[in-house]
This record gives C-alpha cells, structure tokens and sequence, in this order.
C-alpha cells in the first residue's frame, strides 16, 4: 500500500511541474490577446478612417475578415493535426485538432452572422450568393459534421481516426468548393458587388490596412490563447477519466 | 492482380445478392419515381418554365436515389459481422472499397436509366442536346457522387445511426461535383451553343473524381482498420 | 508457429491485454480459459487481425503482423461468435465466395464436400436464412476451413450446439489437427477442452495467469487448475 501512495505521489508532481509551465503560456497568451486587442480596437475605431458611404458599419469589416481568417487557419490546423494523428496515433495531435475546428466553427459562426450585417449596409441585401460566403457556408457544414463525427459513441481511437479522416477530406475540399461556386457566379451572372472595398474603390486605404492586419494579428493570438486553454482542457478531461478508470480498477482489486 | 480479382469477386457477390432480394434497386427506383411525382407537384409540369429545372431535378433524384442505396451497402455487412469476414480474408482494405464502389456505381446506373427517361416522359421533355454529352455527365457525376459516398458510407457505417449521419457527411463534400454537373447538364440539355463552358465543367468534375477517388484509396485503410 | 511478446492492448484507457507472452508450437491444439471479461476474446481478434494491438510483436509463421498481414491471413481461419454468412446465399454460395475470395481451387467441388461433411449436404441450396442455430453455426465451420487454414483460432465454438453438432466440430478439429493444423481455442466448455486440447492457457485480467499440458483427457486435473487460479482473487 505504502508503495503505491509513493508511486501516486510521484506522478502527480510530475503533471504538477507540466502545469506550471502551460498555465503561464495560457496567462501570457491571455496579456498578450488583451493587450492586442485594445490596440486593434483602437486602430479600428480611432486611428482607421471612416468609409465614406457605409460610415460606422464598415468597421465590423474588420472583425469579419479577422474571424474568417482565424477560422480558415483553424481548419488548417485540424488538417495538419488530422495528418500527423493518422502517421504518429499519439492522442494529443487528435485532441489538438479537435479544439481547433470548434474554434474554427465559432469563429465561422461569427463569419456568418457579420457578413449578413456587413452586406445589408455595403449592398443593401442579408444575403450575397457571393462565393466566398457560400464557401464559408459550406465549410460551417463540414465541420459540423466533423464534431458530428467525434459525437459518435465508441472507444476514443475510433472516434479519432475516423475524425482524421474526415479532417483530412473536408480540408481538402475547401479550395475545390471555393473553385467551383466562384467559377458558377461569375460564369452564369455578371460580376454585380465587388470583393469587398479593395474592388471598390480602386484598393483599401493605407490606415485601414494597417488597421486590419493589426486586427488579424490580435485574433491570431486569440486562436492561440483558445486552442491552448481548449487543449488544456481537453487534457484535463482526460485525466480525470483516466483517475476514474484507476480508481474503479483499486475498488475491483 | 490480386487487389482487382478480390474487388470483382465482393462486387459481384454484392450485385448477386441484390438480383436474389431486390430490395435496395426497388426501393431506390420506386423512391426516385415518388420524387418525380412530388416534383410535378411543385413546378407544373405543363408550365413552360419548368424546363429550366428538369436539369437540377435529374440531380435531385441521383442524390437522393444513391443515398439509399450507398446507406445500405456497409450497414448490410454488419448482418451477422460479414464485414469481419471480409476483414480476416487475404485482401487489402482499398479492395473493399473498390468492390463497394462498383456495385453501388453499377445499381446507381441501372436507376438512372430507368428514372432519367421516365423523368423525360413525364415532364414531356424534348430532348435535343447531345446525348453522348450528357450521358458522360451523367456517368462523370454519378462517379464522384458514389466514389466519395462509398468512402461516407463507410465511416458512417461505424456509427449507430449512420442512416443520419450519411446526408450530413455527403453533401457539404460533394457541393463541388453538384454545381458542375448541374450547370454542365443545364448547358447540354437546353443551351448547346455554350459547350465550351459545359467543358470546362466537365473538367472540373473529372478533376474532383480523380482527386477524391485517389484520397478515398488512400486513406481507406483509416476507415476500415479495426 | 505463434510467438506473441509483451503484448498489450488499450482501449479508452482500460488495459485489455497486460502483456502477455505466448509462444505456441505447431500441431497443438490450445484452449484458453478464463473468467468474462479477461480479454480471451480479445487476445484471439488480435490473432485474427481483427484488432490492432497498442504494443508488442506478434509472429505468426515467421512472419511479423503488421506487415505481412496478407500472407499471414491466408494462414488463419477464424470462427467467431457470429456466422459471418450471408443470410441470402445459401451454403453453397457462401463458401464458393469465401474460397474465391481466399484463392481456393476447384472452389465448388470443396465447399460441396465440406458441406457433406458438417451434413447439410440436403439443405445445400437453401438460403442460411432459414436455419437454426446449430446448423448455421456448422455452416460457419465449414466456411472457417474453406481454405485450409493452418491455424484455427476459434471464439467459444461449442456455445449453442447440440451433441451431434458437438461432434461434427470435434471432428473437423481433429481432422485438421492430423493435417498439422494449430488450433487456439477459446471456451468456457471445460469438458470440452480436456477433450480435444492438450495445452491449456488460464487467462486473467489480461494476464496469463497458467500454462500447462494435459493428457488423457483429465478434466478432473483442468478443473481443479482453474479453480486454483480463480479462487485466489475473491
């Protein structure tokens, strides 16, 4: 018995040391997504100049490419880690890429609800048939099937390996979706809205840039923050399941 | 080889035993004939303008048509584990897929030609495009649409309700294949003189069936592995 | 014939297989015993590459699993719990299928002998449908063998079947046996073990937990083994 508490103690410190290191990367991801983000508001709302015809509205535009960003590099992540789950079947790449597309679905969530916004004041309809929307769209589909597919019941590596799989397909059917809906608009209907300002009046002026790349790297180290708080948590899930499992083997003994 | 004579051998057993039950062709051909029906419903029939669907109607019923049958073909072979027969027998996982694929390819056909003239005669469709057109869309289509299925099906069939599971999984992926035959049949049936564009459609649908059917053979293994 | 090495077997966190070794001669006929739950099944589907295990090496012939697994699985034949027969096809058709599939010769001519032999030679034709349980489970047998595999692995063969169908597999074990056949067997039919088998494994909690070879068909002597490793964990 003696022996046993010693061992226990000994992998406890073990997680204990682990943890102290990831809770400061969570804390200092969390300064840095705070700081980043004040500075982006800033430029956004202050140091950006206001459109001329659309006026306060167009300012989501910058949240609304930030978050489609953040959402296509989610995705990208998930595929990476869907890969390198099938090669190397270590449960962390799976629980990685995991997280990631629910991020990645938020943040397509977010994508679909500013977009609506953005198009009623930029082109006066909720909807645009326009094709990065719709490929948006149907990206939000695939990865609700993909959490679908984590859904299903069975033992973890199953679900894992069959994730990946579908991590890897979806992924690459993004830019085949994307060829495909732009070639259908653009072939059978003549160009109607621009691809947003850049189109519009001749390029995007200089402080709106600087405004949305501020913005972009503000979300980027979102995502980080999320994916590691959401891993952490993952991990923590984890572990208890695995005390439960110990436990419950100590009571049949 | 081997990986051909195994696939031959599972699709023709899988064929075999549709001829012997007729379960899965009835249904799907009788389902295909209901949607029809429901379709003149929708749009008159007598109605001119109705000639403008009967392209994505075509579509409409091989997708929902194939789903029946693509649902059934892996949840068949959990009767009595004959898919851990197949498991334990010398053949590769691809070999599977390759026989699943063929007679899901094979009876999608036989439900096509029976419901696409059917479809035409109802709707008193006058057929003047090209047929060879057409019938290579058709054939194009139905390709990636029951190649990235079977693949679906599949891993669906590892859920309990993979019935469900099927359709979510099947369409965001096969979105690209749908706009291309759609709007390639759209051009061959009503508007020959823009064939070029139908071209480049077919293009990209052959360059999609290509693709997933070469991803599907690769990451089978994954999906069947137990 | 078998060497298994430190294998092991995780499934959501739950050990399966601890690490077990093993090493099986050719021509013996192994039973496995064990209490529910102890991971014989498991162990045999590990076998049949069936399921993958999370560590350790298996051969099989010389042969490593994980890559060979085509050789390797035209050596196996597996009957497991299931018939793993197509319930439309007749018995006929079913063997025809699986010796096709597995590259028999004369397919037809075999599987209508094999058929004769678990007689059933009068329902040849019939969908398997239609039968009862013991003469689907004779059926099954006779689709294990079809290509006279060198190894049997077999899942608890004896459940559900009647004296004469008790037989019948003894037989077919037997006779395969004489052909240099290696047989592992699964069962909680201790009777039946001490028949046909002469080395028998006691499995528990994923452990192989005894080992040791029988004469003279001493179900006194199995028994009294397996109570001794039984009794020791309540």
């Amino acid at each position: 018995m003696s022996m046993n508490l010693e061992r226990e103690k000994a992998v406890l410190t073990g997680t204990q040391l682990s943890e102290v290191k990831s809770t400061n990367l969570s804390k200092i991801l969390f300064g840095a997504t705070v700081i980043s983000m004040l500075i982006s508001l800033y430029f956004i709302f202050i140091f950006a100049a206001e459109e001329t015809t659309m006026h306060a509205a167009q300012k989501i535009f910058y949240f609304h490419v930030s978050s489609a960003w953040l959402a296509f590099m989610a995705f990208f992540v998930t595929f990476v880690f869907s890969i390198l789950f099938l090669i190397k079947r270590k449960r962390i790449f799976d629980t990685y890429a995991y997280v990631s597309a629910e991020i990645g679905i938020v943040f397509t969530i977010i994508v679909l609800t500013t977009g609506p916004i953005w198009a009623k004041s930029a082109w006066n309809t909720w909807w645009v048939w326009e094709p990065r929307l719709i490929t948006t769209l149907i990206l939000f589909f695939i990865y609700i099937a993909y959490i679908m597919i984590r859904q299903m019941d069975g033992v973890w590596d199953k679900k894992a390996r069959l994730s990946s799989v579908f991590g890897i397909i979806g992924f690459a059917d993004v830019p085949i979706v994307f060829f495909a809906i732009r070639w259908w608009q653009t072939k059978f209907h003549p160009i109607v809205f621009g691809d947003g300002p850049s189109q519009q009046g001749g390029g995007i002026e200089s402080s709106m840039l600087v405004a949305l790349l501020v913005t972009i790297t503000a979300f980027t180290i979102l995502y980080a923050y999320l994916l590691n708080k959401g891993v952490s948590f993952e991990n923590m899930k984890i572990k208890v399941d695995r005390y439960k499992e110990k436990l419950r083997e100590e009571l049949e003994k | 080889m081997n990986l051909f004579r195994t696939a031959l051998l599972l699709a023709k057993k899988d064929l075999y035993s549709e001829l012997k039950t007729k379960q899965i062709l009835t249904t799907q051909i009788i389902f295909a004939g209901l949607v029809i029906v429901v379709f003149s419903f929708a749009f008159d029939p007598a109605n001119n303008t109705t000639k403008a669907v009967i392209p994505g109607v075509i579509w409409v019923i091989i997708v929902f048509a194939g789903i029946l049958g693509l649902n059934r073909s892996f949840i068949s072979e959990q009767r009595n584990d004959t898919m851990q027969g197949l498991l334990v027998a010398p053949m590769e996982s691809s070999s599977i897929y390759l026989g699943k694929f063929l007679a899901n390819f094979a009876m999608m056909l036989v439900v096509e030609i029976v419901s696409i003239p059917f479809l035409f005669l109802l709707f008193d469709f006058k057929f003047n495009g090209s047929l060879g057109y057409f019938v290579l869309v058709i054939f194009l289509g139905s390709f990636g649409f029951i190649a990235i299925g079977t693949f679906l099906a599949a891993l669906a069939a590892n859920s309990k309700s993979s019935e469900m599971l099927l359709p979510l999984l099947l369409f965001p992926i096969t979105t690209p294949i749908l706009i291309g035959v759609v709007q390639a049949t759209k051009i061959i049936l009503t508007n020959m003189e823009k064939l070029s564009s139908a071209i480049a459609w077919i293009q990209l649908v052959t360059a999609y069936d290509v693709i997933f059917f070469v991803v599907c053979f690769l990451l089978i293994d994954y999906v069947l592995e137990v | 014939m078998i060497e298994i090495k430190k294998l092991t077997k995780q499934a959501d966190n739950k050990l399966i297989l601890r690490g077990v070794d093993l090493s099986i001669k050719k021509g013996e006929t192994v039973a496995i015993l064990g209490p529910n739950g102890a991971g014989k099944s498991t162990l045999l589907k590990v076998l049949a590459t069936l399921i993958k295990p999370t560590s350790g090496l298996i051969k099989i012939n010389g042969l490593d699993l994980k890559k060979d697994h085509i050789e390797i699985k035209k050596l196996l034949g597996y009957l497991p719990h299931s018939s793993l027969l197509y319930d439309h096809y007749s018995p006929l058709e079913n063997l025809v299928f699986f010796g096709n599939i597995y590259g028999v010769n004369n397919v037809e001519q075999k599987a209508s002998k094999l058929v004769k032999e678990v007689g059933l030679s009068f329902f040849l034709n019939e969908p398997v449908k239609n039968f009862s349980r013991g003469m689907i489970q004779r059926i099954a047998i006779a689709r294990a063998i079809i290509h006279d595999p060198e190894i049997l692995l077999l899942d608890e063969p004896h459940t559900g079947l009647d004296q004469g169908a008790i037989s019948i597999l003894n037989n077919v074990i037997l006779s395969m046996k004489e052909k240099g056949a290696t047989t592992l067997m699964v069962t909680h039919d201790f009777k039946q073990a001490a028949e046909i088998c002469d080395r028998i494994i006691i499995v528990k909690n994923g452990r192989i937990v005894d080992d040791f070879k029988i004469e003279n068909r001493n179900l006194g002597f199995v028994s009294e083994k397996y109570g001794l490793q039984m009794e020791g964990v309540s």
